[in-house]
Order: C-alpha cells, then structure tokens, then sequence
C-alpha cells in the first residue's frame, strides 16, 4: 500500500487501518545483522543525501523523503527491495519504538515526514499498526514538532513518557542515576533511534546518543549536563535497556542545525538534505560530527573543541569500559550515496 | 501553624518552575498591527531554566540570567513566533549573549542598545534585557512584522 504523505494526519488514519500485513514472523533478522557488525572490522554507516530534498523555495519536499529513506536502507542492508530490508531489520509481532527527538519544539524536530516513511515501511514489511509507537519524553514536545498525540493500541500509536510513566527504580551506571521511561523499558522490544543533527550548547554535537536523554525522567535530566556530558552520556548508554533495546539509528540530517542549538535558531540552520544510518551509535555520531565541523568551517565558526564544546563523549563511548561502538573513523565503513 | 504554612507556601512558590512575571514586556493581541499573542507567558528562573532551554541553559546561567520569560506570537494567523526576554544580572551579560554566534549575514538594526535581524529572527539588548524573537517559518513579510515586534517589545522595556 502506498500512501501519499501530503495529508499526515490522513496518513496516521490510514496507515493505522488499512496496513499490509506481509506476515513475516518470527526470525529477528536484526539480531543477525548485529552479529555480522560485531565480527566485522569496521562499522558501517551509510549517509544517504538528495540535493533536490529541499526545493528552492527551502520547502521539503516530502515525497522525495521516502525515497531517500529507501536507498538509505537498501544501501545498508545491502538488499534491493526495501520491504525486503526492513523485515531484516526489526522483530515481528513485537512492539517498535521509533524514538524521535522534538525537544528543539517546532522548526527543529525529527521531521514527521521521515517518521511517516518508516512506517509506512513498517507496515509494508508487517509490522501492525498497534506494534509502532513514536514517542518522546512529552506530548507537548511532540505536538510542538508538529506530532499528534494517539493512544488508540489497534493504531500507530504517539505519545510521551509523561503519558506512560517513569520506573519507580532508579538505574545507575557510572555517574548516572536516573529512572526509565516505561515505554522503553515495558512496551518496546526494540527502539529505532531517530535523531536530528543539532549543535548543543552544552555536549557540543546531539545526535543519536544524546537523543537518550529523552528517555529519561525530566528531573533527572539536569545533573547529567555537567562535564559537557560527559561521561553521562556513555554511562547512559550502558544502561542494559538502553544499550540492548535501542539498535538502530535512522538520523535525520534533513535540515540540521550547526550553531546555537538544541533550540531553534533559523539563523543557524541548513539543508544538508541527508539521512544517517548505522547500528553503530558512536560511528554514526563521529560521522555526524564531520559533517556539522565542515558546516561551521565553511560560515567561518570555530571547531567545536575551540569553544570548549567537543563532544568528548564520543571517545568515552568508544573506550574500554564503555565498548559501545568505534569514534575512530579509519575504523568506519563511510558509504556515501 | 499559619507561620508554618506561609514558610511552605513560599518554599513552593520558590521551588516552583513558572513564576509570575513581575514586569510584562509582551505586547498585548492586537498592540502591533497582525500579531495576536497565543500563550500565556511563562517565566522561568535561571535554576529552572533548564526546562525551557536544556542543554542551553549554562550558556544564560554563566552570563547571568535571572529570569527567562517566553510567550507565543502569531502573525496575520499564519506565521508562528516565539519571543524570549532573558532578563540578566547586567548589560555586559546581554551582550555577552546577543554577540555569541553572530554570523556575518546578520543585519544591524536600530533598536535598543544593540540589534542584530536575519530573515526570521530578531535578536536585540536593552540594558539587562536580552530579547531574542524567532518565526518558525520564512516569508516575504516576517523580517518587517518581527521588526514591528520587537520595537512594541522594546519600548515596553
């Protein structure tokens, strides 16, 4: 079923009823392709980029997205047909959460024309409507986005985890402390990480493994902000449902920010018209560092280390207590499409 | 017993994220031709700032915020905007802020003591005042109607 994207609302209506149920069950192909990664001597991660993404008038054309994330997914999997590829990539008959990250508000949010390709995808590789759930730490933040809030389990479900709740225990790893979201920890088998490129503040670079603070209790949030991040980031990350749950990341670096951030700042914002895909969470994130450096060289902004800003985390997450991917780049597959 | 409850009820009122503004520089619906205010204003205090602008906070705290108060705009009924006046300790502090990030297309404009425009925002200082006005779209008309803005907030300053 293919279904235009020019109407989301009509979109999440009929995609929540109307899905092809293709019935692939029960083989968690992902697990295999983590497999694969492990044993391989580089991690991959695929940039995928179509100039015409946004017209010359700075509109996105939405249509163009799907395609996109087809040779974004195709390209990494290495399969043809991207129905194919997505039933490698996730478990069926289980529950996926599609983290997306709306905390910049409007203007700066994963773009829900993204969000609407994959699951269109989803559905097309048999994923039911009641098994995708986009979510994010609020329903305001994700109605800033531009998301509406559904709860209704026999649809594609969008909601925060100020709807379903926090884990009354509290996780420690590292310097962190802090207590889940049960829609991580309770209802998802498996969460794809959908990021946006933004500069920050505070850690520098937010990506795929800063997204991670959406997960957690607001209140806990503060503390971890000290050190530029780090290590809290890494030990977040070391968190078993967070390190084990969250295994892919879908970046969307369609219109991305590279100075000012995390909040919107239209000054400071640019088309780099890319998705970034990887298992790899530290190699997707180095990857994305390079591509926000180059921005900054070319309006003539420092490096992020020369403003105190580099995302050391990185590193930390690459070392040997931590192990959760590579930062060096000699060590990552890059394709570029 | 009512001293008890008029310690708590100010320890709340302390520890509360949204406080009551104690000077109001939004414009009111209808003040500036087109634009219509479509929140109540939120205020902030800088230990709580963190709410508002997480992961950017450090920045306001370290240049000596006080309070950061945000309301929602819209012009004509279309365009979105957000305006933010962070008040803060000083001028410098101001300063310190606007010139943070400026890049060489930023406009120079007159109004306060120092403003900067790019096509969909306004960002300007007025003594302790740091305004920061942002559309969430680019139109033909944004640049003059955030600019009419602006001026209605600066002078309320």
């Amino acid at each position: 079923m293919r279904i235009a994207l020019n109407n989301r609302r009509d979109f999440l209506k009929t995609a929540a009823t109307g899905a092809v149920l293709l019935g692939a069950q029960g083989k968690l192909g992902f697990a295999g392709m983590l497999d694969e990664q492990t044993a391989a001597a580089k991690s991959k991660v695929v940039v995928a980029r179509d100039a015409q993404l946004h017209g010359t008038d700075g509109q996105l054309n939405e249509k163009r997205v799907l395609d996109l994330l087809d040779r974004a997914i195709t390209s990494y999997t290495g399969h043809d047909h991207p129905v194919t590829a997505w039933k490698h990539i996730v478990p069926m008959g289980k529950v996926i959460g599609l983290k997306v990250n709306c905390a910049g508000g409007k203007g700066i949010s994963t773009h829900l024309a993204l969000t609407l390709a994959i699951c269109e995808r989803l559905q097309q590789a048999g994923v039911k409507p009641g098994n995708i759930l986009v979510w994010d730490q609020a329903n305001e933040a994700l109605e800033s986005g531009g998301y509406t809030i559904r709860t209704d389990p026999s649809r594609i479900r969008c909601y925060g985890s100020d709807v379903s709740g926090y884990e009354d225990q509290i996780e420690t790893s590292g310097m962190v402390r802090v207590r889940l979201s049960k829609i991580l920890t309770r209802e998802c088998e498996m969460v794809m990480n959908l990021p946006i490129l933004k500069d920050h503040g505070c850690a520098g670079l937010t990506f795929a493994m800063k997204n991670m603070y959406g997960v957690i209790k607001m209140e806990d949030v503060g503390p971890m902000h000290v050190g530029n991040c780090n290590p809290a980031i890494a030990d977040l990350h070391c968190i078993p449902a967070i390190r084990d749950k969250v295994r892919f990341v879908l970046g969307d670096a369609i219109s991305a920010l590279y100075e000012g951030g995390p909040l919107f700042r239209p000054e400071h914002m640019w088309h780099p018209n890319a998705l970034i895909v990887g298992q790899d969470r530290v190699a997707v994130d180095q990857t994305a560092w390079s591509i926000l450096e180059r921005k900054r060289a070319e309006v003539g902004l420092p490096t992020l280390e020369a403003t105190g800003r580099k995302p050391h985390y990185l590193a930390t997450a690459a070392d040997a207590a931590h192990q959760l991917g590579v930062n060096d780049p000699q060590r990552i597959s890059l394709m570029e499409i | 017993m009512l001293a008890v409850a008029a310690i708590a009820v100010v320890l709340v009122a302390a520890s509360a994220g949204c406080k009551k503004a104690k000077v109001d520089p939004f414009p009111a619906s209808g003040a500036v031709s087109g634009w219509q205010k479509t929140s109540e204003t939120r205020v902030f205090a800088a230990n709580d700032l963190w709410q508002y602008v997480d992961g950017d906070a450090e920045q306001y705290i370290s240049a000596g915020v006080v309070t950061t108060s945000t309301s929602d705009y819209k012009y004509q009924g279309a365009l979105e905007a957000v305006v933010d006046v962070h008040t803060m300790k000083d001028a410098a502090g101001a300063r310190k802020i606007l010139e943070t990030g400026l890049t060489k297309d930023a406009k120079t404009v007159q109004l306060g003591d120092e403003c900067v425009q790019y096509a969909q925002s306004v960002i300007f200082r007025k003594g302790p005042y740091l305004v920061r006005i942002v559309a969430y779209e680019s139109t033909p008309d944004a640049p003059q109607a955030l600019l009419a803005l602006a001026q209605a907030v600066g002078a309320k300053l």
